[in-house]
Parts: C-alpha cells; sequence; structure tokens
C-alpha cells in the first residue's frame, strides 16, 4: 500500500489551514477587561526608595509571615531575596559596573520592590479552575483563598510576574502572595508596605489618581524641586521635598499585558529591574479564554461532535452485526472486514 | 463465547518481581511526601513548580494512554473492523495510562485533601483550562473501566449483565472519543496562558491541535510497541498483518503533524531561534529527529510490513512525544524572574518509575488472567 500523490495533497492542505494561523491570532482572543470602577493601587517610584526594607518588614508583621534565611543557616535576621512561601514583598537591587550612583543604568545602582502587582486582566484568576483566586469588582484587589485551594499550582506557572508561590516545605502548605493588605483596609487602613515606607517610593491610593501623579512627576524637569506625598495620595501626613529623578519617560503598567494596578516609575530601563518588558499589551489570559471560548461556547462544538459520534459509532457497529456486542469483539467474524 | 483469551501461565516471574519492587520503593518514597510536603521529595522550586510527575506522570502517561483512544477512532469512526483485536490491548493501556496519571495528580497537588472543591459546581471557574481537563481526565478514566468492563464480566461469567452492558455501551464508546479529543487538546492549550515565559519554538495558539496529533500518534504508537514486547515476553503470535497496515495510518498522521508544526513555526517567525545553538535549540531539533526518523523509516513500503522497523518508528515516535512534552512545558520554560533551575531528583524520578512499574505489574496480571489479548 503505497502512498498515492492525493494523500499527500490532503496533507499539505491541512498545512496550509496551520500556516493561516497568524491571521486567526486576532479572532481568537477574547476583548480586553476594563479597569475596576474604583480600582485601588500602588505607585512604586524606585527614584525615591531608599532600600531600607521598611516595607519587608512590616510586611511580614501584619501578615504573620516567617523570617526567611537566605544563604547563612545561622543568621538572626531576615533576609529573603526574593518572594517565597514565607515573603510576600521583597526590594531587590539593580547593579552596574562599579555602583557609583543610585537610579543609573551604567556604573549604577537602583532597587525594585516586588510583590502582586493586582492586574486588570490577571491570568492567576483565568487559570485557577477552582476560583480559589478572585478579583473584587470595585476595588480590582486579586485576592487568595486557601479555603478552598487544590494546589494546582497553576497561578504559579501562569503569572506572568512571578508572583504566586507554594509553600514546599510543609505537609500542609499553602500558595502565598500580597493580597494588599485587605484585612487592614477593612480596618479602614492602608497596606502595611505603604503606611511605614519614609519617603512615599510606595505609595497608595486610587489607581486614576496615581497615574495622574505619576504623570505630573513625568512632566517636571529632572533636578526640579517636587513635593512627594507619603502613604496614600491625598491623604494629610507630612510631604517631603526632593528633587525629580532623570525618569525614563514611561509608566510602566498602564499598558503591559492589560494593565495592572500597581504603576511604576523608574530611571534605569524597567527591564534592568526586572520588569517584562517585551510582552504584548493584552493579557495571556485573553487568548487563552480566546481559544477556549472558540472551542467550548456554551458547549455546542462538544455537543454536536458528540452526537455525530454517537450516531457513526452504533452505525458502524449495526453495520459488522455487532450492535450491542462490543468493547473487544466477540465474533471472530469481524476480521478482515473493512 | 470469547474470542479473547487469558494468556494464563505463571504471574511471580522475574520481570514481574522486578517491576513490582520498582514500584513499592516509589510508594515508599512517597510518604516522605506526605509528611514533609512536596520539597522534601521533589526538586521543584518557586521557579520551576511543576515538574515530571506533572509532565511525565501525567502528560506522557496519558499521551502513552492514548492507544485505547486512536485505534477506536479506526475501528469506530473510520469503521476499519479489521483492527479489531486490537482494541482491547489498546483499551488495556489506556486504562493504566490515564488511572496512574490521576492517581499522580493527586499526589503532586499541594492541597490533595480540597480535591473535592474541584467537583463543587460552585466554585467551578469555567475559563480555567485546568478545570476541563480535570472533568474531562476523570470522566474519561470512568468511561475506560465502562469500556473495559466486558472483559471482567466474561471473566466471571455474568453473562446476563454482559449483554445489558452490550445495548448501551456505544454510548461510552463514543464519548470514549469525545473526552479525549477534548482534553488532549487542552493539555496543550494550558501552556498559552503562561505567555512570554515559553520560548516561541513552541509557545504557539496552535499547540492544542499539536498535543491532540502527537498524543494520537503515540496512542498508534503503543499498539505495535505493546503488541511486540508482549509477543516476545509472552511468546504470542505478533498481529503482523494488522500492525503493518496500522503503520501506513501513523505514517499519514505524522506527515500531517510535521506540516503543521513547521508551517506555524515559519507563519510566526520563531523557526530563527531553532539555530541559537542553547539548549533549546537542540532540545528542539533531538524532538524533531525523532519525528522525522519514523517518517523515513515508514515511507519506504517495504519497512512497513517489517515488525522489527516498525517497533523501531514506534519507540522513536513514543520518544518524539515525551520530548515535545518536556521540552514545552520544563526546557522551553523560562520562569519569569529568571534564575531558577530544575532537574528532577533522585527520589522523585523513582516515584515515576514506581508509577510506570506499577503499570506495567497490573498489565501482566490483566493480560494473563482476563480475556485481553485475542485468540491465538
Ligand atoms: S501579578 Fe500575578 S498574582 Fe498578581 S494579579 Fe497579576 S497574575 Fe495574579
Ligand atoms: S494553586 Fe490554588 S489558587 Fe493556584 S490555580 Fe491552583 S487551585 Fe487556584
Ligand atoms: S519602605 Fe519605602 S523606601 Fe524603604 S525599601 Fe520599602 S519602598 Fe523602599
Amino acid at each position: 500500500m503505497a502512498l498515492n500523490r492525493r494523500d499527500f495533497l490532503k496533507i499539505a492542505a491541512a498545512g496550509v489551514g496551520a500556516a493561516g494561523a497568524a491571521d486567526t491570532a486576532k479572532a481568537l482572543q477574547r476583548g480586553p477587561k476594563p479597569m475596576p470602577p474604583e480600582a485601588l493601587g500602588m505607585l512604586y517610584d524606585s527614584t525615591l526608595c531608599i532600600g531600607c526594607k521598611a516595607c519587608v518588614a512590616a510586611c511580614k508583621e501584619a501578615n504573620d509571615m516567617p523570617p526567611e534565611h537566605t544563604g547563612q543557616a545561622e543568621a538572626i535576621w531576615d533576609t529573603p531575596v526574593e518572594l517565597s512561601g514565607k515573603t510576600l514583598n521583597v526590594i531587590k537591587v539593580y547593579q552596574d559596573g562599579d555602583m557609583e550612583q543610585k537610579d543609573r543604568e551604567v556604573n549604577g545602582y537602583a532597587f525594585v520592590k516586588r510583590h502582586c502587582l493586582h492586574c486588570v486582566d490577571p491570568s492567576c484568576v483565568s487559570v485557577c479552575p477552582v476560583s480559589a483566586m478572585t478579583k473584587d469588582p470595585l476595588t480590582g484587589i486579586v485576592e487568595h483563598h486557601a479555603d478552598r485551594c487544590i494546589g494546582c499550582r497553576y497561578c504559579v506557572e501562569g503569572c506572568p510576574f512571578a508572583v504566586p508561590k507554594f509553600e514546599y516545605n510543609e505537609a500542609f502548605g499553602q500558595i502565598q502572595k500580597c493580597q494588599f493588605c485587605s484585612h487592614l483596609q477593612a480596618k479602614g487602613q492602608i497596606p502595611a508596605c505603604c503606611d511605614v515606607c519614609p519617603t512615599g517610593a510606595s505609595l497608595f491610593g486610587k489607581v486614576s489618581d496615581l497615574s495622574e501623579e505619576a504623570r505630573r512627576r513625568l512632566a517636571g524637569q529632572a533636578g526640579e524641586r517636587y513635593v512627594f506625598t507619603r502613604g496614600e495620595l491625598g491623604g494629610d501626613r507630612p510631604p517631603h521635598e526632593a528633587k525629580l529623578a532623570d525618569y525614563i519617560k514611561d509608566i510602566y503598567g498602564e499598558k503591559q499585558l492589560g494593565g495592572v494596578q500597581v504603576l511604576y516609575l523608574s530611571a534605569v530601563p524597567f527591564e534592568k529591574l526586572g520588569l517584562p518588558t517585551n510582552v504584548p499589551e493584552y493579557s495571556y489570559a485573553a487568548i487563552a479564554e480566546g481559544i477556549q471560548h472558540t472551542l467550548y461556547k456554551w458547549m455546542i462544538a462538544p455537543a454536536v461532535l458528540l452526537v455525530g459520534l454517537l450516531y457513526v459509532v452504533r452505525r458502524n457497529l449495526g453495520r459488522r452485526g455487532e450492535a450491542g456486542n462490543e468493547s473487544g469483539a466477540d465474533q471472530s467474524s469481524d476480521r478482515g472486514q473493512s | 463465547m470469547s474470542a479473547h483469551e487469558p494468556v494464563g501461565g505463571r504471574l511471580l516471574t522475574k520481570p514481574f518481581m522486578v517491576f513490582a519492587v520498582l514500584a513499592m520503593i516509589g510508594f515508599a518514597i512517597l510518604a516522605a511526601r506526605f509528611f514533609f510536603g512536596l520539597g522534601a521529595v521533589t526538586n521543584l522550586n518557586d521557579g520551576y513548580t511543576w515538574g515530571i510527575w506533572i509532565v511525565i506522570d501525567i502528560m506522557i502517561g496519558t499521551a502513552f494512554g492514548c492507544a485505547g483512544y486512536s485505534v477506536a477512532l479506526l475501528v469506530y469512526l473510520l469503521n476499519r473492523g479489521e483492527y479489531h483485536p486490537l482494541v482491547r490491548p489498546a483499551l488495556l493501556a489506556g486504562l493504566f495510562g490515564y488511572t496512574l496519571g490521576g492517581m499522580a495528580a493527586v499526589i503532586d497537588l499541594g492541597r490533595y485533601w480540597q480535591i473535592y472543591t474541584l467537583f463543587m459546581p460552585w466554585y467551578a471557574q469555567f475559563n480555567s483550562i485546568m478545570l476541563e481537563v480535570a472533568w474531562c481526565v476523570t470522566a474519561y478514566t470512568i468511561v475506560l473501566w465502562i469500556e473495559f468492563t466486558p472483559t471482567f464480566l466474561e471473566r466471571f461469567g455474568l453473562k446476563n449483565l454482559r449483554q445489558k452492558l452490550s445495548k448501551v455501551l456505544f454510548i461510552f464508546i463514543a464519548v470514549g472519543i469525545l473526552l479525549p479529543t477534548m482534553h488532549q487538546s487542552s493539555l496543550g492549550t494550558m501552556l498559552v496562558a503562561l505567555g512570554y515565559q515559553v520560548s516561541p519554538l513552541w509557545q504557539t495558539q496552535w499547540i492544542g491541535l499539536l498535543f491532540l496529533v502527537s498524543a494520537i500518534l503515540m496512542g498508534y504508537a503503543i499498539v505495535p510497541f505493546e503488541g511486540i514486547l508482549a509477543s516476545m515476553g509472552l511468546r504470542r503470535p505478533v498481529e503482523g498483518e494488522l500492525i503493518a497496515r496500522l503503520s501506513r495510518i501513523m505514517f499519514v498522521v505524522l506527515a500531517g503533524y510535521l506540516i503543521i508544526r513547521f508551517a506555524d513555526l515559519i507563519a510566526r517567525g520563531a523557526l530563527g531561534l531553532a539555530f541559537a545553538g542553547d539548549l533549546d535549540a537542540v532540545m528542539f531539533w533531538v524532538e524533531n529527529l525523532l519525528f522525522v526518523v519514523p517518517l523515513l523509516l515508514l515511507v519506504q513500503a517495504g519497512n512497513r510490513s517489517s515488525p522489527r522497523m516498525i517497533f523501531i518508528a514506534a519507540i522513536s515516535l513514543l520518544l518524539a512525544g515525551s520530548v515535545y512534552r518536556i521540552n514545552a512545558y520544563l526546557v522551553g520554560y523560562h520562569p519569569a524572574g529568571g534564575g531558577w533551575h530544575y532537574f528532577p531528583s533522585v527520589p522523585e524520578m523513582l516515584v515515576t518509575v514506581g508509577i510506570f512499574s506499577l503499570e506495567v505489574v497490573a498489565y501482566l496480571v490483566f493480560v494473563k488472567k482476563l480475556p485481553v489479548l485475542h485468540r491465538a
């Protein structure tokens, strides 16, 4: 039985269909999600951050998280270097050359704060099978609920910012991630990191106000005096005055991956701070859901397929005279037919 | 009267004992996982949270388990009744592939004691591809056991029940074709949400189709693989004629797979990465050469009637599909933030070996004691 030309043409046609893949990409995508109406968030200004890690300590205390000893096991103080099952918020540093000057790309250094960015279209919420990740429809805060989580860790794989972490060394571990101190907010307080930040590098507020504030900073001249708010935008804490840095003229997080509610300002390129920049302006959740919704809308396609299968299978069984006598053929007469 | 019969013979042979011991070692190690957490046994870390228990035990295990699905496609959908003697052994491969894949999933779940939430409709999150996979795989495992039930009923002489079941069996056969079509593609589509973390050599919106077609291929490859091994190990005649015909079908599907795979790479402009000279590129070529070898072997009509050549082609295909899955989820996956490495720990590997050994042990028990293989 040699393969003939017709077979090959059939296969080739299938291949051409796949080549059209690029065009269908957009068609398969579901639309973007809007910013929630009363979205709360944070503005982290890397140029204001002095790396004091008061926010890291405050986070541990507010959320009752254990200290972490990285490197020297003897260390008696908390030394997290990355987010983990014990650490919801961490300060990292970018360094280059002799690190002579802060906020400079070459021979300089800069700080960056890592925690959940409370995405507008969060992958973690989209991938979780049991609704253990939720996004508040009003404030947009993304919360994890351990009481129903099965620990599949799809959220860990799916988060584009590597935020959710699992407790691997516990018999009954759970997922840990920044919940934006929702328990403090319920009492009328602000997230612990913003509360203790001495410079206003971590600033709490409504996302719309925060992005206006960010724009004001970008509009100013580098070196100009500027009054920086501390704690909460619009709050009544004493501000402090400092020089505006030589910012990268862009706000990270307004567009990337469908937008996030924690915005970043920096004087070194965002990718140096470990923020993914080579990414689309839509969330990957929009593509994944788009494909699934196209295939499984109202379960119509599977239902139609099933009806077709029922019909064909039944007919084929009947044809061979074995209707109702199936799975592994009892008649030896079924050999040699086609 | 059945056209199938138990192979019979002694059960406690040497290979049987070896695999049984391996299975026991694997399960002894698992105790540590339950007492001290996943980290005590595996090398999973904050970057690579899915390891070989997910990629090998579940993804590759169930793809091997597609034998039942692939043969059902032929026999019941394309009405190629001549392949019928292959149905039961293929179903058996599916039965174990899926049952043990499901078991591995529970072992790997970080919070397995809450697994019931997966099946509580009020917790269901319908955008989650994981949810669809979980439901489909569970349902299909049940369907496989039902499809296999006639074998038990025959063995224990329950004629009446056997006949009643026969009347509705076509429903389970149809569902048994639908479900793998859904979840084998979804196992691939699950990767889409990982976005930029997966190299463009594997990240594509068509990955669902590629996972499905490669799973069908692996399903076909299992049939001659298992058949020829059984004929050597259990001294059974090879279903030579059938396997030769099957290999032609394998060839056609394989050619289709490779055309889609490369057309997609070219259309997305991602093929350049295959020449980057890094580990991704090397593994990409290993994977695709393993796909091309069986293509070259099976293109020659002569080889398609040589059990030896078909056996080699089948092994190459099984490896190819396995490497494809490992590449997509582990090698080509570069977790956000960077700086993470993963290579499975020895205990982690022993658990995987244990699970596969349990599969072999169960296979031997079943074919020796139940009417699975076609009468010689
Ligand atoms: S940063 Fe990660 S964990 Fe936080 S909302 Fe976005 S996807 Fe979820
Ligand atoms: S680990 Fe928990 S929260 Fe994360 S996706 Fe799985 S069930 Fe959801
Ligand atoms: S408290 Fe403020 S200044 Fe100190 S490390 Fe945190 S963000 Fe930076």
